[in-house]
């Protein structure tokens, strides 16, 4: 099993319960979409298993490993080394051209393959693009060098927070799609927080957060 | 509709106190630093005219002789013969806490002085009481107290009107103070002679003429010190206004939403434009103000040392206590506000051009600066400029002229220089995690320069002004030791006394070097010529700078003569000229000394020679060699066999130790100037860096969500700011280098007609290295500290989806 | 009578000097006081007389020059004295002053020296006789043979003076009375000397010859609290006879005294309310209104005459200003004089 998450609750301090009892659970090379209306916890679900936030209850496992017994190291290690993150702000880092972008995250995970980045790079058309700055491309720009990024890693599992939720509607489509192909071909697991029924019926399952619960 | 955006503009403020308390903060540190040093340069400058108007110092000409010491009887005697003097005896009445100087005059004969009519003025003091026994003494305040603590001495009568550490009396009472009878230290040359007197040249050879002129030059020596004071306040100024210009083009460019929309609701241009001036004005006056305080707490605390400082290398009577002057208070208030405005002015002139419809730039108040290039050749062009006025100028004014765009051109350098020095870094960078820093601190830099520029002068400013005051005292206790070779000075009452001493010292000394000199006018000034004898004492340690082959040869053979730097720069004589010492004497130019201090023209050559056109040269001045060991018991000896007064007998020891006491002194005050400038600097990189913050979060989440950990990022976020410093600090040296050049090849021999070696000081250097990692360490452990323990929610918001 | 000595202490740059000797006038503490019946003894009072508070060694002398015009000169030692002792050294407590003038009928010159007693730099010596400060001095084999020399920034005199007569000595045999309560002091003159010498002016040196008189005086307690000032006349008359008067003004009106010498020079004290005083004329002069021309009488000897200043300007601009120059003489009686007048303020 790629990733188990078994009765999760989480709670903001001085809020009502974000995630009460979740459970679900993700095998490699599967694809599933979490959807739900604005605050349903979705995004804060997928933040729980990218190992970037802590749960109050329960237990999530990624390939076995247990994050509850993670220390900030080993958390930092699981981000590196099994997960890789694509937000909606695509998050690049601004000081790094594109290519360095690419790269950067299998360098840090200490598993950079060129000959995997270079066909990336290709397939998410990139190539004219590699010396230039974060700034200087459009959001669909961007947000394929952000997919990139991410899957250089061959992640065991991608995490990706409305990856198109500011692009639009034909870059957003463009996107989608080059993402479920590349995540097909890199075979990793995909966990995808959208508020879009479109979206979400492209993968294999869908998960339905309402009010902290899954329906 | 006014009340309401003044409200709206201070809505700013109250949200963001921390840039609040940095503006003024820095205003504050800007104004202080300045202001200190200008209180301690008025007080001085004040104390030496006080000392001039009051003592009637530097207003006449004067008799002195050469032993220190004219008896009473020659005084007597040029009175009968209708020169008009007044007589002066000085000297150090030791207490408990420090000597004071005595200042012993004939009340009857001496010009009006102001702390005597002031006196008698308050007290009505009586003629029997100051000038019959016991006599009386005028004193200031302080001093006075000091003074009245004492059993077995005078009266003391107060005055404002004296410095701090000088006794006033009548000459009658001094003599007994200093246990001095019969003993004159110098006599006034009185105005309004009688027509017809005999020439003071005729009726008293031995005395020497000083003229009035000639003792000013006591204000051109403290300026030297006033120079390196000066320096540091401008310095200072200038980095606190670094902080000044950020601070308020952060906040004006965090205002601009607010400004468009206040122009869209209908408030003219005119009217913000106005209120943004008042605003600004409001802090210049209250950062002025809390500066004032500052530099008035900075002042006070270095005003002792510097005063002790002035008073001994110079003899310069500075007070110890500092007087607020309201000038000082305006001076400092009109910096305060002209600072605030000219760091402002780019800020004000954006925003009298900011279009009512516009997208914000987020990094807009940053990235408007000069295109790279651009600023790269400006800062050329400023170094290229200052140094072509001091080729076509060549004069003080120039040297100051090359320094500014020195020094504002290495400053307009520096953020190019970084760029492509981090450019280049990064090429050798390993690892994705090296490459982004290198990166990162590249795209830190335009928000960093203005406080790397401010640490740029900082350090620039302490390696040259710590270069030259330490190469100045290498210099000049190596000239003393040169110099100084004797190990005891004697000095004897009259000629008498002198040949006995001689025959005396023949027997028990090493050797026994006649000091001997007359005046001569030389191009219409005023050169001491000596006579030497052929010693080694001369040819092994006399400092020369310039020299002809076999030098001492020609000079003991009068076949040339030895000038000291002063004089050949003056006048420009070098090797190879020649001189007219004497009419009908002319001698080449063997060589040329250097004579640290020494305002007036000298020249050397060989006794015998000297004796042959002077025969009637005064020789009661000697320099003893002998076993250094045995210097004491000589020295005792001597003053016992000639009933010779303590300082008639000077070992050379003391005098060496007197100098570097002086020394130690203002090292104290560069040293503290270089802490504050220093941390003003480590106050600019604090506060760049907080205001980066903001910035900063976006740029770190995305690393640390790839898996870099909070802690991590931390220590980098410390590495970054020292690696910028010391890279700042790597330039710094040269820039330093080139200004203690400037100021000891440039400035000091405009100003003061002598050259000073420069002598380099690596440990120095190490130690302001790691003063700058210290300063970078500190500012950066501020936000290191808060990013460690950002809560993970904070860089998720980075994340947070827009909705 | 020539007490300003008094005021020399008030406008000495020390001006404090008032407040100390307020009232000296009526205090002569610790100070010797003359005595009427002393009787003076020569050389030895030629001398200085420490425990005497003022003294003084005064020269007028009127003159002619080579060119045919009219000159005076004044030179005069002062004595001043804070204790009635002497010593050596700095702290001597008697003090030196003196005052040189030089007036032509433009211009006068006026010079002034100020020393310290115990060092040397100026004094008094009996025999040979020698009155000196700084290189100022009044110096002979005897008090009747004298050599006198003084200068200033702009002028210079050296003059011989050779004794025509006797000594004379003014009120009762040298006791002289200052004022209706008695405060008096010694008080000789020799009145007629004969003089040669040169002056030197800017424009260059004059031969002169004249006449001069020296007075000589020292008292403790010159002066009524309410005098104010006085006008004071030494004459020589053509035909051999000299008058000294003085008028001293009080708030309880004028004490007039003054001495009659005959040409044979016996001597009659004039004691008080026998002379007539008169202003005639007033210039004004360094801001002030001073009489420079005056009408005397002196009913007794049928004497009337009117005396004009030769220079009106002849104003002793020193530590302590007043009046003094050579005046010309008319009337019942034709001669040549001095005048010095103080208290015009």
């Amino acid at each position: 099993m790629l990733l188990n998450v078994e009765t999760v609750s989480k709670t903001y301090p001085g809020g009502r319960p974000v995630l009460d009892q979740v459970s679900l659970t993700l095998e490699h090379g599967e694809t599933l979409a979490l959807t739900g209306e604005s605050g349903s916890g979705k995004s804060t679900l997928l933040n729980l298993v990218g190992a970037l936030d802590h749960f109050d209850s329960g237990e999530i496992t990624v390939e076995g490993t247990s994050l509850s017994g993670l220390n900030e190291r080993g958390r930092a290690a699981l981000r590196r080394e099994s997960l890789a993150l694509v937000f909606q702000q695509f998050n690049l880092i601004p000081s790094l051209s594109v290519e360095q972008n690419l790269s950067f995250h299998a360098r840090l995970s200490g598993r950079s393959d060129t000959a995997w980045l270079s066909h990336l790079t290709d397939r998410l058309g990139l190539a004219p693009f590699l010396s230039r700055f974060p700034e200087q491309l459009s959001g669909g720009q961007q947000q394929r060098v952000a997919i990139g990024r991410a899957l250089a890693t061959r992640p065991a599992l991608l995490l990706a927070d409305e990856p198109t939720g500011n692009l639009d509607e034909t870059a957003s489509a463009a996107v989608l799609d080059l993402m479920l192909e590349l995540v097909a071909e890199t075979g990793c697991g995909l966990l995808l927080v959208t508020h879009s029924a479109g979206i979400a019926a492209r993968l294999d399952r869908r998960a339905h957060l309402s009010g902290g619960h899954l329906a | 509709m006014r009340r309401a955006a003044i409200a709206c503009l201070w809505s700013h403020w109250s949200r963001h106190p921390l840039q609040l308390v940095t503006l003024l903060a820095g205003l504050a540190l800007a104004t202080g630093l300045w202001s200190a040093v200008q209180a301690i340069n008025s007080e001085a400058r004040t104390s030496y005219a006080e000392a001039s108007a009051q003592l009637g110092v530097g207003q006449f000409d004067e008799l002195r002789a050469a032993s220190g010491s004219i008896p009473l009887a020659r005084y007597v005697a040029l009175r009968r013969a209708g020169w008009q003097l007044a007589a002066v005896l000085e000297g150090q009445l030791r207490l408990p806490g420090g000597s004071v100087d005595v200042m012993g005059v004939d009340l009857l004969s001496y010009p009006a002085l102001p702390a005597v009519e002031e006196t008698s003025q308050d007290d009505g003091i009586a003629p029997t009481d100051a000038l019959l026994a016991p006599g009386l003494l005028i004193a200031g305040p302080e001093t006075a107290q000091r003074l009245e603590a004492q059993p077995r001495l005078p009266p003391v009568s107060r005055t404002q009107n004296l410095p701090s550490g000088v006794v006033l009396t009548d000459i009658g009472t001094a003599e007994m103070l200093l246990n001095r009878r019969s003993e004159i230290t110098r006599l006034l040359i009185l105005p309004d002679q009688s027509a017809g007197l005999a020439p003071l040249a005729d009726l008293a050879p031995d005395l020497m003429l000083v003229r009035a002129e000639g003792r000013s030059e006591l204000a051109r020596l403290t300026d030297s010190f006033h120079l390196n004071l000066t320096a540091f306040g401008l310095l200072s100024f200038a980095v606190g206004l670094f902080i000044v210009h950020g601070m308020v083009g952060l906040s004006f460019e965090q205002r601009r939403g607010m400004i468009r929309t206040l122009r869209a609701l209908g408030l003219p241009l005119r009217d913000l434009t106005w209120l943004m001036l008042g605003e600004l004005l409001l802090f210049a006056l209250i950062g002025g103000l809390i500066g004032l305080v500052l530099g008035y707490g900075v002042a006070a605390a270095l005003l002792p040392d510097v005063a002790a400082t002035l008073r001994g290398l110079y003899g310069a009577p500075v007070d110890g206590d500092l007087a607020l002057q309201p000038a000082w208070v305006a001076l400092g208030l009109m910096m305060a506000v002209a600072g605030t405005f000219a760091a402002s002015a780019q800020a004000l002139w954006r925003l009298s051009r900011v279009p009512i419809l516009q997208a914000q730039g987020q990094y807009a108040w940053t990235a408007q600066g000069l295109p790279a290039l651009a600023q790269a050749g400006f800062g050329v062009l400023l170094i290229c400029a200052g140094f072509l006025a001091l080729v076509i100028f060549d004069d003080l004014i120039a040297g100051f002229v090359m320094l500014g765009g020195l020094l504002m051109g290495a400053a307009l350098l520096l953020p190019p220089v970084l760029s492509l020095a981090l450019r280049l870094g990064g090429r050798f960078a390993r690892g994705p995690l090296e490459e982004w820093i290198w990166a990162d601190m590249r795209a830190q830099l335009p928000g960093l320069s203005l406080a790397l520029m401010a640490l740029l002068l900082a350090l620039a400013a302490n390696i040259g002004v710590g270069t030259m005051v330490s190469s100045f005292r290498l210099t000049f206790t190596g000239w003393l030791d040169q110099r100084l070779a004797s190990e005891l000075y004697v000095t004897a009452r009259d000629e008498a006394q002198g040949h006995e001493i001689e025959r005396w010292l023949n027997t028990r000394a090493d050797a026994v070097l006649p000091i001997r000199w007359t005046e001569v006018q030389v191009a219409d000034q005023t050169v001491f010529l000596y006579g030497i004898i052929d010693h080694p004492t001369y040819r092994d340690n006399w400092p020369l700078i310039a020299e002809v082959p076999e030098v001492w040869d020609v000079v003991a053979e009068a076949r040339g003569v030895l000038i000291n730097e002063q004089m050949a720069r003056r006048m420009d004589l070098w090797p190879g000229d020649s001189v007219e010492l004497l009419p009908g004497w002319t001698l080449p130019v063997a060589g040329v000394y250097s004579d640290y201090g020494n305002p007036t023209g000298q020249a050397i050559t060989a006794l015998p020679a000297l004796l042959e056109r002077v025969p009637d040269l005064p020789n009661t001045r000697f320099g003893i060699r002998i076993d250094p060991a045995e210097a004491e018991d000589m020295r005792t000896a001597l003053a016992d066999t000639f009933a010779l007064p303590p300082q008639a007998v000077v070992p050379q020891a003391a005098i060496k130790a007197s100098s570097l006491a002086i020394f130690e002194k203002t090292f104290v005050v560069t040293g503290a100037l270089n802490i504050l400038t220093l941390g003003v600097a480590g106050f600019a990189i604090l506060t760049s860096l907080l205001t980066l913050w903001a910035h900063r979060l976006p740029q770190l989440a995305p690393v640390w969500a790839l898996g870099v950990r909070r802690d991590t990022l931390a220590r980098l976020e410390i590495l970054r700011s020292v690696a910028l410093a010391v890279m700042t600090a790597v330039l710094a040296l040269p820039l330093g280098l080139v200004l203690a050049w400037a100021l000891l090849a440039i400035i000091n021999v405009e100003a003061f007609g002598w050259r000073l070696p420069m002598h380099l000081f690596p440990l120095q250097w190490l130690v302001l290295l790691l003063l700058a990692v210290a300063t970078a360490v500190l500012a950066a452990l501020v936000p290191a500290n808060r990013l460690r323990y950002l809560p993970p929610s904070d860089l998720l918001q980075v994340f947070a989806n827009a909705r | 009578m020539r007490v300003r000595l008094l005021i020399f202490l008030i406008f000495l740059p020390l001006s404090a000097y008032a407040q100390g000797f307020a009232g000296l006038g009526s205090d002569a503490d610790g100070f010797a006081v003359p005595e009427r019946g002393h009787v003076l003894e020569f050389p030895r009072d030629h001398g200085a007389h420490p425990t005497y508070r003022i003294e003084w060694w005064y020269v007028t002398a009127t003159l002619t020059g080579a060119d045919g015009r009219d000159y005076g000169i004044q030179w005069t030692l002062f004595r001043s004295a804070l204790a009635p002792y002497d010593k050596e050294g700095w702290q001597s407590p008697q003090l030196w002053l003196a005052h040189a003038a030089l007036t032509t009928p433009e211009r006068h010159f006026v010079a002034e020296r100020l020393a310290r007693g115990g060092i040397g730099q100026a004094g008094v010596t009996v025999e040979p006789f020698e009155a000196w400060i700084d290189d100022w001095r009044m110096a002979g084999p005897d008090f009747d043979s004298l050599d006198l020399r003084a200068r200033g920034a702009e002028f210079a005199y050296d003059l011989s003076l050779a004794a025509q007569g006797p000594l004379v000595l003014h009120g009762d045999r040298g006791y002289s009375v200052k004022s209706q309560d008695g405060q008096a002091s010694y008080y000789y003159s020799q009145p007629n000397f004969a003089v040669t010498g040169t002056l030197t002016l800017p424009s260059g040196p004059v031969e002169v010859t004249g006449n001069a008189w020296l007075d000589r005086e020292w008292s403790s307690q010159p002066l009524s609290e309410d005098q104010t000032g006085w006008d004071w006349f030494s004459l020589g008359f053509d035909d051999g006879t000299r008058l000294m008067a003085f008028r001293l003004r009080g708030g309880r009106g004028d004490f007039t005294s003054g001495t009659w010498i005959e040409a044979d020079d016996s001597a009659t004290p004039l004691p008080d309310g026998l002379i007539d005083v008169q202003p005639l004329t007033v210039t004004r002069v360094a801001g002030r209104d001073l009489p420079t021309r005056w009408q005397l009488a002196l009913p007794d000897r049928a004497l009337s005459v009117v005396i004009e200043a030769l220079n009106p300007q002849s104003w002793m601009a020193t530590s302590f200003p007043y009046w003094e120059g050579p005046v010309r003489v008319t009337g019942s009686h034709t001669g040549k004089g001095y005048l010095e007048m103080t208290g015009y303020d």
